[in-house]
């Protein structure tokens, strides 16, 4: 069957059509991201002016000025660490439409299980502090996804709405812990937990910035991505179930089992970013751990096509955003939610473009 | 316009109507003239552009070029609502209709606000009276039967007392009787000088019902006959070209053929409230029969599929393969044990539309250890399987970097059946093996299939189409709401007997 006769936008005269293609040219599915990307840049112009800020100024000052030097670069990488890590693991399950919206949760609760190990071993440590704190993150987010993983598959409770929900719940008991059980006994009562011994700390890639080793881990992670996704049939299974469910069951996959393994390799990378942050940037527990890597790694796996290499690029431009607005706070004294502003703006402009992928526009 | 075909007024006449998809010239330059109290069929394979073209004349498409006169007026139809207010009605392949409301319901939906229900009951009772359509105005739509809900499509139309009836393959959905029923209706409708546009591809009823035909092949017109003094061989090949079609089986089954494959007493709940439920079915098949399961549309064909092939699991002893328990078992473990199936559904189901062939191939063919180690694929031997169906199956084109939905339905068709072959089945379940494919094709997938039963593999073929089940089948079954017939054994049956049979008359005659 054609597809429908096709939107048409018609404005004093001018008609444009949106027609059907019947093939996507290779180039436009690289090309839609950066146009994605030039029209969020030329709102947040617009959006710029009406603040009342020059707008080639600001966008120096929010883009440009903050990666200008080493220091920029490697809080960069900071930011993209977590981001690139939880959106690889999630992008296995948007392939399959297994929709983990609760990364963050997943992420605290990680966070959580590696601050409660290191603090266990607070000053008894050695070098297997770290690897324990990893293997306590990676359980802990699994253990988290677990759960809707377990209320999709036996009640038909959509993982979109409990995954999210359960983040509120972990973020909750994140600040209960460092208000109560872990409160630092010397902290004058400031809601946090004390602060990792050495042995319970990243070890930095250079010798004073705060980049450290969990570079490694996004490697790993998007290498083994990519070797799952093209040459496993795990990567098999989840694409055919992205693209065709009723053509998985015809194979005889099994739905439950995609739902599960999606669930916990997006819940064990989301962990293993929560310790990557407690044991790297942060060095202790805090009522927050997290300024929404987990939401915005969604962004990043979608500007990145849910391709490996194409989330790590796309991390590293979230990441801007992260830094770029802490920037824009300081020289522009722009309100910080402008960074987020510039999330949403992306998301929009970049399922937006998508659609590019299957129509053209035509002038009648 | 002075054609000598025009006697008086034609009450409808297209010219050189185009119409241009991506990728395909579904409708290319058609000319049709139809006349006051004329039936017309308007034949053709599937994708001849038959669909297309009504759908132009109803406005519920625009065309690309081209000119329609309605009684001699030029029009351009926008939207169904215009064609309707002109005179036209259509009757839908697929019904639109709500299954909870009452006939009487679905009907006032359907026209201009305002008219009070009780009238338009006693509206529609005098119309089934008058045209022969038995019909109750109060029941509900889920408790009809097709042809009953086919009566509440066709008394919606004529309530706006069109001058032009237009019918998309409505015997699809009817047994031969009710079939004959309808024929009865249609005439006096012409009778009464209104013009029929009637669609299809089976020559016989055209030969009984129409005074003209008009075949389309590839979009264009290539022949305009009188059907009741043309030989529906001359049709059929003026429709899809010439084709060397495999004769009817000659049955060579030995009685001492070893049992295969049976099933006791299967019943099973539809999951889906619209859905059917299995009632009791039993059959059995021997090494190297084919049985064929005909039924209408809606009989329960897909909740069978899905039981037999294993989607949905039964109690284990109600289907048994070489005498092993397989119901209790999931999709992939009957697999291994020897029993593959082909659903109706192609494109999204025993194909994904956007993966390759090479991908594709490995869709049922995951659980081979020559095809997938460890849980890696070996991407070097999925090619060359993939190479091999092509290759044995002549799959057009021979490429397997091509997306599957890029294939015509008979070649994707053609690649299906060459997987499920190749695998070597014990049991193969096919449904609809060659609905929407081309005639060749068509031709190709019996012959392959026939040469599967004579190695050896007890086929099972669910259908609707009478003709192929007569070529392929050793005995045949018919499905209706859900229960399976007797089976006979072909020899024995005819066409009126299993058209019985499909109408839930099993045992009678």
């Amino acid at each position: 069957m054609p597809p429908k006769a096709g939107v048409i936008l018609a404005k004093r005269g001018f008609r444009l059509r949106l027609e059907a293609r019947t093939e996507t040219p290779r180039w436009l599915i690289y090309a839609t991201p950066l146009l994605a990307l030039a029209l969020t840049v030329l709102s947040g112009a617009g959006l710029f002016a009406l603040l009342g800020v020059d707008p080639l100024r600001a966008l120096y000052g929010f883009f440009i000025e903050p990666i200008s030097d080493l220091y920029g670069w490697t809080e960069l990488g900071v930011k993209a660490i977590p981001l690139a890590l939880i959106a690889l693991g999630l992008s296995l399950g948007f392939r399959a439409n297994v929709w983990n919206i609760g990364a963050e949760g997943q992420l605290t609760i990680g966070a959580i299980c590696a601050g409660g190990v290191a603090l266990a071993l607070w000053n008894s440590g050695g070098w297997w502090s770290l690897p324990l704190m990893a293997l306590a993150g990676l359980c802990g987010g699994i253990a988290y996804a677990a759960i809707p993983a377990l209320l999709r598959t036996q009640f038909n409770a959509n993982e979109i709405l409990t995954s999210l929900m359960l983040t509120y719940v972990a973020q909750l008991f994140l600040s209960y812990l460092v208000t109560g059980p872990l409160r630092d006994p010397d902290g004058f009562n400031f809601p946090q937990s004390r602060p990792f011994d050495a042995d319970a700390l990243m070890p930095p890639v250079l010798e004073g910035f705060r980049l450290h080793w969990g570079l490694l881990a996004v490697a790993v992670a998007a290498v083994a991505a990519q070797a799952v996704l093209t040459r496993s049939l795990l990567g098999y299974r989840l694409t055919v179930t992205g693209l065709a469910p009723a053509a998985a069951r015809f194979a005889g996959f099994s739905a439950p089992g995609i739902i599960w393994t999606c669930l916990l390799i997006g819940g064990g990378c989301a962990g293993l970013a929560g310790m990557l942050e407690v044991a790297g940037p942060i060095g202790q527990l805090m009522p927050t751990v997290s300024p929404g890597y987990g939401f915005t790694a969604i962004i990043v796996a979608f500007l990145g096509r849910l391709n490996p290499l194409g989330i790590c690029v796309a991390a590293l431009v979230l990441a801007l955003s992260y830094i770029g607005s802490e920037a824009a706070q300081v020289t522009l004294k722009l309100s910080a939610s402008v960074g987020t502003v510039f999330q949403g703006l992306l998301l929009f402009f970049v399922l937006a473009c998508d659609l590019l992928l299957l129509y053209r526009i035509r002038r009648e | 316009m002075t054609g000598s075909e025009t006697h008086g007024t034609a009450r409808l006449r297209v010219r050189g109507i185009k119409k241009h998809f991506p990728g395909v010239r579904a409708v290319d330059g058609v000319d049709l003239t139809l006349m006051p109290g004329e039936i017309h069929a308007l034949i053709g394979e599937n994708g001849a552009g038959k669909s297309t073209l009504m759908k132009i004349i109803y406005g519920l498409l625009q065309a690309d070029d081209g000119s329609i006169w309605w009684e001699g007026a030029a029009v351009a139809f926008t939207d169904p609502a215009a064609a309707r207010a002109a005179g036209i009605g259509m009757v839908f392949q697929h019904f639109a209709l709500f299954e909870t409301l009452t006939v009487t319901e679905n009907i006032a939906l359907a026209l201009p606000e305002g008219r009070a229900t009780a009238a338009l009951a006693a509206d529609i009772l005098d119309l089934s009276k008058r045209y022969g359509l038995a019909l109750d105005p109060h029941r509900a739509i889920h408790a009809l039967s097709s042809g009953e809900r086919q009566r509440v499509e066709i008394i919606r139309c004529l309530l706006q007392d069109p001058r032009l009836l237009i019918l998309d393959e409505p015997t699809s959905v009817l047994t031969p009787q009710e079939a004959e029923t309808l024929f009865v209706t249609l005439r006096r409708l012409a009778a009464e000088g209104r013009t029929i546009l009637y669609i299809s591809h089976k020559l016989p009823e055209i030969q009984a019902l129409c005074d003209r035909a008009t075949i389309l092949r590839a979009g264009k017109v290539v022949d305009s006959c009188d059907p009741r003094v043309t030989s529906p061989a001359l049709m059929a090949e003026k429709m899809v070209g010439k084709v060397d079609r495999p004769s009817r089986r000659a049955t060579s089954l030995k009685a001492e053929a070893p049992l295969r494959f049976s099933v006791q007493n299967l019943s099973r709940k539809a999951g889906d409230p619209l859905g059917i439920d299995l009632r009791d079915i039993s059959f059995s098949l021997r090494a190297g029969e084919i049985l064929g399961i005909a039924g209408l549309a809606g009989s329960g064909q897909s909740e069978l599929l899905a039981a037999l092939g294993g989607e949905v699991a039964v109690a284990a002893n109600t289907i048994r393969l070489d005498d092993q328990p397989i119901g209790a078992l999931p999709v992939a473990a009957r697999r291994a044990a020897g029993l593959s199936y082909v659903p109706e559904e192609r494109l999204g189901r025993s194909a994904v539309p956007d993966l390759d062939l090479t991908a594709n191939a490995l869709l049922s063919g995951w659980q081979r250890p020559a095809l997938v180690s460890g849980g890696w694929l070996k991407r070097g031997a999925m090619q060359a399987f993939a190479e091999k169906i092509i290759a044995d199956y002549r799959v057009m084109p021979p490429k397997t970097g091509s997306l599957a939905r890029r294939l015509s339905g008979g070649n994707l068709q053609k690649f299906i059946m060459g997987r499920e072959i190749l695998a070597n089945p014990k049991v193969l379940i096919v449904a609809a093996p060659t609905w929407g494919v081309d005639a060749g094709a068509a031709a190709a997938i019996h012959r392959a299939l026939l040469g599967l039963a004579e190695a050896g593999t007890a086929l099972l073929v669910i259908s609707q189409d009478l003709d192929e089940l007569f070529i392929l089948c050793d005995r045949m079954a018919a499905l209706f709401h859900g229960g399976l017939s007797l089976a006979s054994p072909t020899a024995e049956l005819s066409r009126e007997r299993v058209g019985l049979m499909m109408g839930g008359v099993a045992d009678a005659a």
